[in-house]
């Protein structure tokens, strides 16, 4: 009795604690907006000091010169001088909305039972409510690749914008790519079964390997056929043959990676795209000559080998970009979903430890946008381009002036407030109470 | 030949029973007792590492040394044994052995799979089970003959041996090694040492200790309770204590996992008032002054890294400096050590495989030969007292002993034969005639040309009929040459045999020959050459690698002589003062002798290096109130209180992540206990001395504080327990109201005057009630923040600190109306239930209420970077730029009571700077200079010209590895050089 008690308290308690939803989404845009004098950071490398932005039905019409254009500047007009305005920033290879509470079992939905789940879909599972997405936003982050994880095969991810009453309304683009775990060459020795703990051969690999590329093959083969007798898994590979959608293949080691390059020309695949990619930086031509993107693993990590510069973490996304690789940052590890707001600041110590502040922009902006292939409506703030973007009273890489005063999706003027800013207000009023008493 | 021995034991076991007199006799006459002398005679005796006699005599009766000289009278009734050409050693004797005792069989299994076992197992005994002095090595003991002769072909002749289980392990006993006498008669001591160690006893599953500070508190405790026994204190029995009282007077041995547990064995030690005489790791090298400060004789097993197996290239990145680094340094530790003045002796534990070759190789890497031999003999006889009958070849010492074929220390030599109590073991017979030569031999009318070579008793035959090779088997026995050659025509399946029995001079002999066809014949040799022409001869004189520096710590980034402090003028700094001048723009700061000595502008060098600062921020460094780096171990989970044990125990001070956080700009951080029980362990504040001892790093003169803790870790919601009090907020508060009143009382009985016995848990509380030591306490929601306050009122103390305290902001009023801190993250949150509400203005709520706020770090990586930690309450609470600054500097060293000392920048204050690119609170900015109490422990320059070095090196090294490895040397697999970083909840259950 005390076990089930255990087991279903803090099931109870989650509930209760959850009944706060997300702010409510914010209505269609009815009349445009002009934000004039800001400094615009396109995400494409340039900047417009002194800009005018405006955008009507949810689409820019205009990122200008300020004094390029006529000054009858349309709809509601935000003087924004001195300050910045950025697109939306994105999350890729994210769990937001997947688990709400990391130790809440019952909260976790990112890991299905079995190894190649190219069905399984992360998008029905996303919580638009969820109160860890609505932190995102007050810090620039408003778009995310919502990706399953375990697995060979972890299943299908979809990307979204975070400010939407369900799944079916923040849908940016649904099923845009399936996620490889590429099985690791070597292993450490199992200390509890007496081996001695140094660096093994994995034995398994060529096994793991094959088990992909043979899944690749017979689900090729069955698409040639008449598919007459269904295989869920088979289908959901239809896409990625055709090229509308990629294949991410997570794995950190060079060896892996040297595979990889392989396996994607066996297979004769266009868009497969490196997630972590920690050794990458050894084999950037490689990678280059292959076309492969990397999504950076997460730069705010320390080094995995103890030899290796304490920098490493922080300068990778920027060794590689030097040498013509697309780079994006990605967020995934401990602590994942509530970290993801620290995404602007990944990109402001790639800066540190040796990138252009623009160009480290983009590996949260236009690269990523690229790299998902929602580019030709986000990533950068082009007139023609989606409305998401935000102003922020400094630079938005730096926690230090990343202060948000307006947050649009899609054109909607969305709320910057969220669960933590309600226990604020509610508590700093407290506080001032009793400074009055 | 092992059928041989056998029978040769089972026959001298029966003439061994006669040596006990007053036996009664019933298999045969009694009245044969052998009372003959043996005399060896003509032999270099090595009667002790400094005296050897070149042409000496040795006599013996009974197992003892009679006579030992020049010349010495030779009884009548001596059997004389000429040993001309060959040298006489005491046997060896071996300290650190569990020979003839079983490891006992663990039963005991992960400590928390199943429901964990919180009460000892015993009763009658101590309420520890992993204490077991009462357990005698001779009860468990039982003479194995196999196991000796292993010892003894390596030189051995008499060992300590153990019950290698627990913690207090009981006694060891002393043995002879005499295969053919009975335990009456190899039993020397049955109480010769007692033996302990951080290792809990595989019997019991008994959760405490978890930890190596919980090890160490243990042994602390069980040594007060022992003479609190002693005085007959105790109502109840104890025979656990009464063994251990009674093995006080015993040598006490410790055996050590590593560098750092030696230090630790030593603390204890010096502690209670022992001197443990400590087995070593083979790392003596690393620390060698803190290894001869300990006082200790170390006993050092000789199994030296081997090489990793590196050529697979992607693998051998795995592979860490350090531990290559290791591989090649160990061998010459013997000679650090002894050159050091550090006393040792040997042991072949853990090390018998490659004993003889590792010695050897230590005395290539410079160990003194006389060193290395009394490490094996008069110093090991010392320790236990037995230096007038082990060790040495005087008269009245036993007659242990062996004979070689020349210096042991030579790679060619051979050991012949090992003596014990007058009992020889024949290893290599040493009266086989040498058949090294070139042979004419004639075989039914053909001449074969046979020569052999290598050692005597293990000839290499190679035979030849005019230019042909021909294939040939020899073996030798007994002088028995047994040769069988295959047949000239390679087509042809047919063998010739020859056997002989050969002559105490081989210059010619000839034997029985047994043709292909099957016909028997005779065959002659003779001998026309002595020499055999043996290219493999050849010395093969191999320089062994050369041995790469020791840097502190000997690993990547370490310093090859310590930092020395500067006398230092930063110019034209901004300077974030944290004082009322607040952020001074184009200001200087002067270091003198560890200290600032003064801030201003236009300051005299005074004979200071100069650093240009212009364009870049001054900064006191970052103070980590909350951090678990630096350590080895951090929860002691065996107790729902581990008031006793303490984190300046555990410091680990090669821990990378000190290094990366200096390159973070942290200079001092607060080393916690984790959150695994209510009432944890005694901190440690430490300044990050990269290189340094645990007790460099460990602040002088430290405030005296304790962790305790709240909430799901220490009701342990989220692993799979419920055998432990408390399961529930309600259950927690109870045990603070049980400890401290409990507390209370013990100090009312201390003050009276009254018997009482000493408990370190009880101290470490009264302390904390008189306000002597504050509590930093690891909580999350506002019921149980207000429950402590409310505990702490009432039993009249303070909360110092709360940390973590993500649920401060909702009682900010009641933490600044009793005046205690908190300590937060800047934006962690939903990770676990109990931080739903947490939230990133949390910090400023409570600093705008009056509270002085920290933000820590609990974590290796955010620790690195805790200025971009600060800013985020500029971003989300609107703080200030300065205040905000303050809350990873000033407020954590206010907190920890150090603010006089470290926490800003103030004429007098320890110059503990950080030399910024840019404005510190800024994403962007990086420390450039990281200074502790003026010395640069951190410099962007010199990580950068280390960064090739380490490559360098790895790669000097790897290339001697490849070697070893093409040498034919035996490798093993890279090690892993990640280390898990440990945060609050980190069990740790192998410690």
């Amino acid at each position: 009795m005390k076990n089930l008690k255990i087991k279903l308290l803090p099931l109870l308690l989650f509930i209760a604690g959850n009944s706060f939803a997300q702010q409510t989404p914010a209505p269609e845009q009815t009349r445009p907006v002009t934000i004039v004098g800001a400094t615009a950071h396109i995400g494409n490398g340039e900047i417009i000091e002194n800009s005018v932005i405006i955008f009507e039905n949810g689409k820019l019409t205009t990122v200008a010169e300020a004094n390029s254009t006529s000054r009858n500047y349309p709809g509601t007009i935000i003087d924004a001088g001195g300050k910045h305005v950025y697109p939306g920033f994105i999350a890729p290879n994210s769990t937001l909305g997947l688990v709400e509470i990391d130790a809440v079992p019952q909260s976790d939905d990112e890991d299905e039972l079995g190894e190649i789940l190219p069905h399984v879909r992360s998008i029905i599972a996303y919580n638009a409510e969820s109160q860890v997405v609505e932190s995102m936003r007050a810090n620039g982050v408003l778009i995310g690749q919502i990706t399953p994880r375990g697995g060979r095969i972890s299943g299908t991810s979809s990307i979204v914008q975070f400010d939407a009453w369900n799944w079916e309304d923040a849908v940016l683009k649904e099923d845009d790519g399936i996620h490889v775990n590429w099985p690791n060459s070597f292993r450490r020795g199992r200390w509890w079964r007496d081996e001695d703990p140094g660096i093994k051969i994995n034995e398994d690999y060529q096994e793991n390997v094959m088990q992909i590329s043979d899944f690749f093959k017979d689900a090729k083969a069955y698409l040639a056929g008449p598919r007459d007798h269904k295989n869920l898994p088979f289908e959901a590979m239809e896409n990625i043959f055709s090229g509308d959608q990629n294949v991410y293949i997570h794995a950190d080691g060079e060896k892996e990676i040297i595979d990889i390059l392989a396996f994607k020309k066996e297979q004769k695949l266009d868009d497969v795209v490196l997630v972590g990619g920690y050794d990458a930086y050894k084999i950037a031509d490689q990678l280059k000559a292959g076309n492969v993107a990397v999504l950076v693993g997460r730069v705010h990590e320390t080094p995995n080998l103890e030899d290796q510069d304490y920098d490493l973490p922080y300068k990778m996304a920027g060794l590689l970009n030097d040498k013509g690789i697309l780079v994006g940052l990605e967020t995934s590890g401990d602590m994942e979903r509530m970290n993801s707001r620290n995404l602007p600041f990944y990109a402001g110590t790639v800066v540190a430890f040796g990138t252009d502040k623009e160009e480290a922009l983009k590996m949260i902006t236009s690269n990523t946008a690229k790299i998902l292939g929602i580019d030709s409506t986000m990533g950068t703030l082009e007139a023609g381009k989606d409305a998401t973007l935000f102003i922020s009273e400094g630079d938005a890489l730096d926690m230090r002036t990343n202060k948000l005063t307006k947050a649009y999706v899609q054109g909607r003027d969305i709320s910057l407030e969220s669960h933590q800013t309600e226990l604020a207000k509610r508590y700093g009023d407290k506080v001032e109470q009793n400074k009055s008493n | 030949m092992r059928f041989k021995f056998l029978i040769c034991i089972l026959f001298s076991a029966s003439l061994g029973l006669q040596a006990q007199e007053y036996f009664p006799k019933n298999d045969a006459v009694k009245a044969q007792d052998n009372t003959n002398y043996t005399v060896l005679k003509n032999a270099k005796i090595h009667v002790d590492p400094s005296t050897v006699i070149p042409n000496g005599m040795l006599a013996m009766k009974d197992g003892k040394i009679t006579a030992v000289g020049k010349n010495i009278q030779i009884p009548a009734n001596s059997v004389v044994v000429d040993l001309k050409g060959k040298d006489v050693y005491p046997s060896f004797i071996d300290l650190f052995t569990h020979f003839g005792i079983e490891k006992p069989e663990g039963n005991a299994g992960s400590p928390y799979s199943g429901n964990p076992q919180y009460d000892a197992s015993r009763e009658g005994y101590y309420w520890n089970d992993h204490i077991r002095p009462e357990t005698s090595a001779v009860g468990n003991f039982k003479y194995s003959s196999s196991e000796a002769e292993e010892l003894r072909k390596l030189g051995f002749g008499t060992v300590n041996t153990h019950t290698p289980d627990g913690i207090v392990r009981g006694t060891g006993m002393l043995v002879a090694l005499n295969s053919e006498g009975t335990e009456g008669d190899r039993i020397l001591d049955k109480e010769s040492a007692q033996y302990l160690s951080f290792e809990k006893s595989a019997k019991s599953r008994q959760v405490y200790p978890s930890s190596i500070m919980g090890a160490m508190a243990l042994l602390r405790q069980t040594y007060l309770d022992a003479d609190w026994y002693a005085r007959g204190n105790a109502k109840n029995k104890d025979l656990a204590l009464e063994a251990f009282n009674e093995n006080r007077d015993l040598v006490q041995i410790f055996k050590t996992e590593n560098l750092l547990d030696e230090l630790r064995a030593d603390k204890v030690g010096d502690e209670v008032g022992v001197q443990y005489v400590i087995l070593g790791s083979g790392k003596e090298f690393e620390s060698l002054d803190a290894i001869k400060a300990t006082n200790a004789t170390y006993i050092i097993p000789l199994n030296f890294p081997k090489p990793f197996d590196i050529e697979d290239p992607y693998m051998a990145s795995y592979a860490s400096l350090g531990d290559m680094k290791e591989w090649n340094q160990a061998p010459a530790n013997l000679k650090m050590m002894a050159e050091k003045g550090i006393p040792f002796v040997l042991t072949s534990w853990n090390s018998e495989k490659e004993f003889k070759e590792n010695l050897l190789k230590a005395i290539e890497y410079g160990l003194a030969k006389e060193t290395a031999l009394a490490a094996l003999t008069t110093r090991p006889a010392k320790i236990i007292g037995q230096e007038n009958t082990l060790g040495t070849l005087k008269e009245g010492a036993w007659a242990n002993f062996i004979i070689t074929s020349g210096d042991y220390f030579d790679k060619e030599t051979t050991l012949y034969e090992n003596w014990v109590q007058g009992k020889k073991l024949v290893i290599e017979d040493m009266n086989v005639v040498n058949l090294a030569g070139t042979y004419d031999v004639q075989i039914d009318g053909d001449t074969y040309e046979m020569k052999i070579s290598g050692e005597a008793a293990k000839p290499k035959a190679e035979v030849k009929i005019g230019n042909n090779k021909i294939g040939s088997k020899v073996t030798y026995n007994d002088n028995w040459l047994n040769l069988i050659l295959s047949a000239p025509d390679t087509t042809k399946t047919e063998y010739t045999r020859l056997s002989a029995r050969i002559p105490e001079d081989p210059k010619n002999f000839s034997g029985k020959a047994i043709l292909g066809t099957g016909s028997e014949t005779s065959f002659t040799a003779v001998r026309t050459s002595e020499t055999s022409e043996d290219k493999d001869k050849e010395e093969k004189n191999e320089e062994h690698p050369e041995v790469v520096p020791v840097t502190f710590p000997n690993k990547a980034y370490g310093f090859e002589t310590l930092p020395k402090q500067q006398d230092i003028l930063f110019r034209n700094a901004t300077v974030w003062t944290n004082e009322a001048e607040g952020i001074l723009e184009n200001a200087d700061v002067l270091v003198k002798n560890g200290k600032i000595a003064a801030v201003g502008s236009n300051l005299r060098a005074r004979g200071a290096t100069v650093i240009d600062a212009t364009g870049k921020h001054l900064t006191t460094g970052i103070v980590d109130e909350h951090s678990h780096i630096a350590a080895s171990g951090v929860n002691e989970a065996g107790h729902n209180s581990s008031a006793e044990v303490k984190m300046e125990d555990v410091v680990d001070p090669d821990d990378i992540g000190i290094y990366r956080n200096l390159a973070g700009g942290v200079t001092t951080m607060q080393l916690l206990h984790g959150s695994a029980n209510p009432i944890g362990g005694q901190s440690a504040i430490l300044k990050m001395k990269w290189g340094g001892t645990p007790e460099d790093l460990i602040l002088d003169n430290s405030p005296k504080f304790i962790k305790f803790a709240l909430g799901e870790n220490v009701k342990q919601a989220n692993w799979d327990s419920n055998s432990r009090f408390p399961q529930t907020r309600m259950g927690v508060e109870q045990v603070f109201v049980d400890y401290l009143t409990r507390a209370k009382e013990y100090e009312k009985l201390k003050n009276s005057g009254q018997p009482y016995r000493k408990d370190i848990e009880m101290e470490t509380i009264v302390e904390i009630l008189n306000g002597e030591r504050h509590i930093t306490a690891h909580s999350y929601v506002q019921s149980e923040i207000n429950m402590l306050l409310e505990v702490a009122e009432r039993f009249g103390f303070k909360i110092n600190t709360f940390t973590h305290i993500l649920e401060g902001y909702k009682l900010a009023d009641k933490m600044a109306e009793r005046g205690t801190g908190g300590s937060t993250f800047s934006d962690w949150w939903a990770y676990k239930y109990e931080v739903k509400d947490a939230i990133p203005q949390n910090a400023a709520i409570m600093h705008n209420a009056g509270v002085t706020v920290a933000i820590n770090s609990d974590d290796a990586e955010m620790s690195r970077r805790l200025n971009q930690e600060a800013a985020k309450s500029v971003k989300y609470g609107g703080i200030s730029e300065e205040e905000a600054w303050k809350f990873v500097t000033l407020n954590p060293a206010k907190l920890l009571h150090i603010d006089d000392r470290v926490g800003s920048i103030k004429e007098g204050k320890d110059a503990d700077l950080v030399l910024w690119t840019d404005h510190p609170l800024s994403v962007y900015a990086k420390p450039e200079k990281t200074l502790i109490e003026g010395i640069v422990y951190f410099d962007l320059d010199r990580d950068k010209e280390l960064r090739q070095k380490i490559e360098s090196q790895k790669n000097q090294l790897a290339t001697q590895m490849l070697k070893a490895k093409n040498d034919g040397l035996k490798t093993q697999p890279v090690k892993d050089s990640k280390k898990e970083e440990l945060h609050c909840d980190s069990l740790h259950l192998n410690y």
